[in-house]
């Protein structure tokens, strides 16, 4: 019994990390599991004036007012055309004993997988057009590479009301 | 018994007591020195270290121990209350706060904090030594003495025997059982308690009515003196307290017994088991402890016993302490503790509630069904009315913010050298509790600066005829839907050249550049720019009053200075009254839903039908001419065809202005919901809120918005007077 505990205490140290993957354009994103709260349809969103490009609105959220943020735009890419299949993932960050709920807008969420540390290679330096500390590393998946996002960094709500506040000025 | 629970409760206690103190503490320095107000003190320090005591919170003991007896020769009259005492006295009361505070955060006192008690403790020296000299020794060994007792007679035995009515038939003769008692050890002390022989006509002598109290010392183990009551046992009510039991043994005693109370505690204090202090003190945490527990008829029946008529001493002190507690909350005394966050709860359930009814609002009115609808709306008005009660429930009155300053007022005056009195008005005046909190600090900066630049020294107001002592004061009050607070001084008041000036150099406006009073005034809340000529350590630390702005606009407050130089300066706060809920009226802007607060709003009209001013974003309105602003343009929203605009005239202070929308929907209670730190630097929208439709509507902050607006055209015209701000003047 004991034996096989530590088998699968070891087991879990190799098994890192859970992924959420999801598309924008044609390029295939990840977020930590832990990080995400739930996925919903996209049902509208009320505007926010004067607001840059990467705001989209607020969305209620079962009572909570909860900011969408286009994740294309934050990323250097062309903003996201709703569709049919277009969703909004909700993910909750933790930042200095506070919780930030935020809304993230894809085309489409594809699934879950979980990522061996070894199996994450680290950032390249550049050429891959996004900002090297909003990714956490690359992994490979059959033939595509997925694109593993550091939530905190890409989604820091200090940085995104800086933005906010320059859009202002 | 949960400690955690009756520890809280001793801190909220011990807080509510420091409060009561330091405000006694003030009063007696303002020149009230009657007996009772040094009594307060007193008591207050009494009861903090008896507490303590009961939590073996032993740092605090001993400081409040010394403290006590200063105060206790002065109750005595055996020293004066003079005002370098009570200089002592009160850094003395901060030292306790600050050792309560420890023991709230668990945490040791460290090296200063000692180091601080000890000075503290010194400078109270010469008032316990001088008067006291010939009595120190008999005071000092007194308590030793009597604590040395304590100890000893807390190795008594208690016993509590009530026997039952049928012993003498049985044959049983309770005088053999406590002979046989005392072949054991010592009976020191013993009460007959004869509460339940009745009237002489039902009396019957075969029965037995006796029961006692007996003190007993002695070497023998429990399992033997229960012995000697082996035949009596099962007729028999009988408790055995073993030496040195938790005080607690003894009061649920007391409570479990029939009789009266005081005079059991009586009894027990006599007897030498207990102490009266204890006894008391003990009463007073049960008491603490049954209402942390809620267990209302306990204390109840506790207070009703209290009532009754009792012997001297134990009622005597009993009275007093009750009196005490009395006095201490006398104006409180129909009020019940709740935690903060069950309060909050109501209140978000609350909201949820407004938000759900303006959804059944809505289907009901779709179906058209008339039965319904009137129910619907009788039963909106029970919400609304639940609504507001729910909402009084978080307000508070501004008295105890108001409060603190008396003793800044009081210490900073003495640093710095001046006289200055403080006037205080409205201190009844409600508010949101949430934001009383979040007003303290800008109205101490405030204060602070008014009386370390605006109050001038005694020879400056001497030389400009004014009275030597300045003045500042604090009012409060409600003002159409808003709370205004006024914070004025008969200082020097400010200098706008100088303000001007420094501007200049600090860069923050161009040399040359035309401000208006108004906007000169609001230059002080420019960050980095303070008008004093050297920064004392009061004010310009570091706290500037950008701060002050930033604090009360996050309040969804305003500022305002008015100042003349030599006679005075005032500050005008402005604030809503609450924060969570309010009534608001909705209409649309391009695709956007909008709420205004309703109690800013004068009156709606088709813009169509109103004169315009020429050539300017402006209406005349019955001969008034209302400055306006289009929130499709200002917010760069989509524009509508065929948009029939309405004008919503809107007030806030003594200002009038219009606000351009597409589509009036009607009124609406809303729940504020904060919109979050990333949209912080958005101007004019003070929270958003949820439609019955489940849709967000972004809820307007009028003056802000205005505001936002004028900025907006300065920037576009580079000139600084604008229609909206020209209106203002």
């Amino acid at each position: 019994m004991n034996t096989l505990n530590k088998q699968k205490k070891n087991v879990k140290n190799i098994v890192s990390k859970q992924f959420l993957t999801f598309r924008i354009g044609n390029e295939n994103y990840g977020l930590e599991l832990s990080q995400t709260r739930e996925i919903i349809e996209y049902a509208g969103i009320t505007q926010v004036p004067l607001m840059p490009n990467f705001l989209r609105g607020v969305i209620n959220l079962r009572g909570e007012v909860v900011p969408v943020i286009d994740l294309a735009v934050r990323l250097g890419r062309k903003p996201i055309e709703v569709q049919r299949r277009t969703c909004i993932i909700v993910v909750e960050l933790a930042n200095n004993d506070q919780h930030h709920v935020l809304g993230l807008l894809a085309d489409a969420v594809s699934e879950v997988i979980e990522m061996d540390d070894e199996n994450i290679e680290d950032a390249p330096s550049f050429g891959a057009n996004i900002r090297a500390e909003f990714i956490q590393g690359i992994a490979k998946q059959g033939e595509e590479f997925v694109v593993l996002l550091d939530a905190n960094n890409a989604l820091s709500i200090r940085e995104l009301a800086h933005l906010v506040e320059a859009e202002l000025q | 018994m949960n400690i955690d629970s009756a520890l809280q409760t001793f801190f909220a206690e011990a807080d509510e007591l420091l409060v009561s103190m330091e405000s006694a503490l003030l009063r007696m320095d303002e020149g009230e020195k009657t007996h009772d107000i040094i009594n307060e003190v007193f008591r207050a320090a009494h009861t903090i270290k008896g507490s303590a005591g009961l939590f073996g919170l032993d740092d605090i003991v001993a400081f409040t121990h010394k403290v006590e007896n200063v105060l206790d020769l002065a109750r005595d009259g055996k020293i004066e209350m003079s005002g370098d005492l009570l200089s002592i006295l009160l850094p003395c009361r901060d030292h306790i706060a600050h050792l309560v505070d420890n023991a709230v955060h668990n945490s040791e006192a460290d090296a200063e904090c000692i180091a601080k008690g000890e000075a503290l403790i010194d400078s109270l020296s010469p008032w316990l030594g001088e008067s006291e000299k010939p009595k120190v020794a008999t005071r000092a060994s007194a308590p030793v003495s009597a604590s040395d007792n304590l100890k000893s007679e807390r190795d008594l035995w208690h016993i509590s025997v009530r026997l039952g009515p049928d012993l003498l038939r049985n044959g049983m003769d309770p005088l053999s059982i406590i002979r046989f008692l005392g072949t054991m050890g010592t009976i020191t002390h013993i009460a007959t308690i004869t509460d339940h022989i009745p009237d002489a006509a039902d009396f019957d002598p075969e029965q037995l009515y006796l029961g006692f109290e007996i003190s007993f010392l002695s070497d023998a183990v429990q399992a033997d003196i229960e012995n000697a009551f082996m035949f009596v046992r099962d007729d028999s009510e009988i408790h055995i307290i073993p030496p040195r039991s938790n005080i607690s043994a003894y009061i649920d005693l007391i409570k479990s017994l029939p009789e009266d109370t005081n005079r059991l505690g009586e009894i027990l204090v006599k007897s030498h088991v207990i102490t009266f202090d204890e006894l008391t003190a003990a009463l007073a945490t049960q008491k603490a402890q049954a209402v942390a527990h809620e267990a209302v008829p306990l204390l109840g029946q506790i207070f009703i016993k209290e009532q009754d008529v009792a012997p001297e001493l134990v009622t005597a002190a009993l009275d007093k302490q009750k009196k005490n507690q009395e006095r201490r909350t006398a104006p409180e005394n129909r009020f019940i503790r709740v935690e903060a966050d069950r309060l909050d709860k109501l209140i978000n359930l609350i909201g949820e509630l407004v938000v759900n009814r303006q959804r059944v609002d809505l289907l009901a009115s779709k179906m058209g069904n008339t039965n319904l609808i009137e129910a619907i709306t009788s039963m909106g008005n029970f919400t609304e009315q639940i609504r507001d009660a729910a909402l009084t429930l978080r307000m508070v009155p501004m008295a105890e913010t108001f409060q603190k300053f008396k003793r800044v007022v009081r210490d900073t005056a003495k640093e710095l050298g001046k006289e200055i009195e403080l006037d205080i008005e409205g201190a009844d005046t409600e508010l949101d509790r949430s934001m009383v909190e979040k007003l303290n600090d800008p109205l101490m900066h405030i204060v602070r600066n008014a009386m370390d630049h605006g109050i001038e020294s005694v020879a400056v107001r001497q030389s400009r005829d004014k009275a030597s002592a300045g003045t500042i004061s604090l009012k409060a009050r409600h003002d159409a839907g808003s709370i205004v607070i006024d914070i004025s001084d008969d200082g020097g008041g400010l200098d706008l050249e100088r303000i001007r000036k420094k501007a200049v150099t600090n860069g923050v406006i161009e040399e040359g550049a035309h401000l208006s009073r108004h906007e000169l005034y609001q230059l002080i809340f420019h960050p980095g720019l303070s008008t004093a000529e050297h920064v004392t350590n009061l004010s310009g630390r570091g706290v500037g009053m950008d701060v002050v702005k930033r604090n009360i606009s996050e309040l969804q407050g305003s500022i305002e200075i008015d100042s003349e130089v030599g006679v005075g300066t005032q500050f005008t706060i402005r604030l809503p009254l609450t924060l969570a809920i309010i009534d608001g009226f909705h209409v649309g802007a391009g695709n956007i839903d909008f709420i205004v607060p309703q109690n800013t709003i004068l009156e709606c009209v088709d813009l169509g039908s109103l004169p315009h001013v020429q050539g300017q974003s402006c209406v005349n309105l019955r001969g008034e001419q209302i400055p306006y602003i289009r929130l499709q343009k200002l917010f760069a929203l989509e524009e509508l065809e065929n948009s029939r605009e309405k004008l919503v005239v809107v007030q806030f202070g003594d200002k009038r202005a219009g606000i351009v929308v597409d589509v009036l929907h009607g009124e609406i209670q809303t729940v504020v919901k904060p919109m979050g730190p990333i949209f912080q630097a958005l101007k004019g929208i003070g929270g958003s809120s949820l439609l019955g439709t489940g849709a967000v509507a972004l809820i307007l902050d009028v003056q802000q918005l205005i505001g936002f607006a004028i900025d907006k055209e300065h920037s576009r015209n580079g000139a600084l007077v604008s229609g909206v701000s020209g209106a203002q003047e």
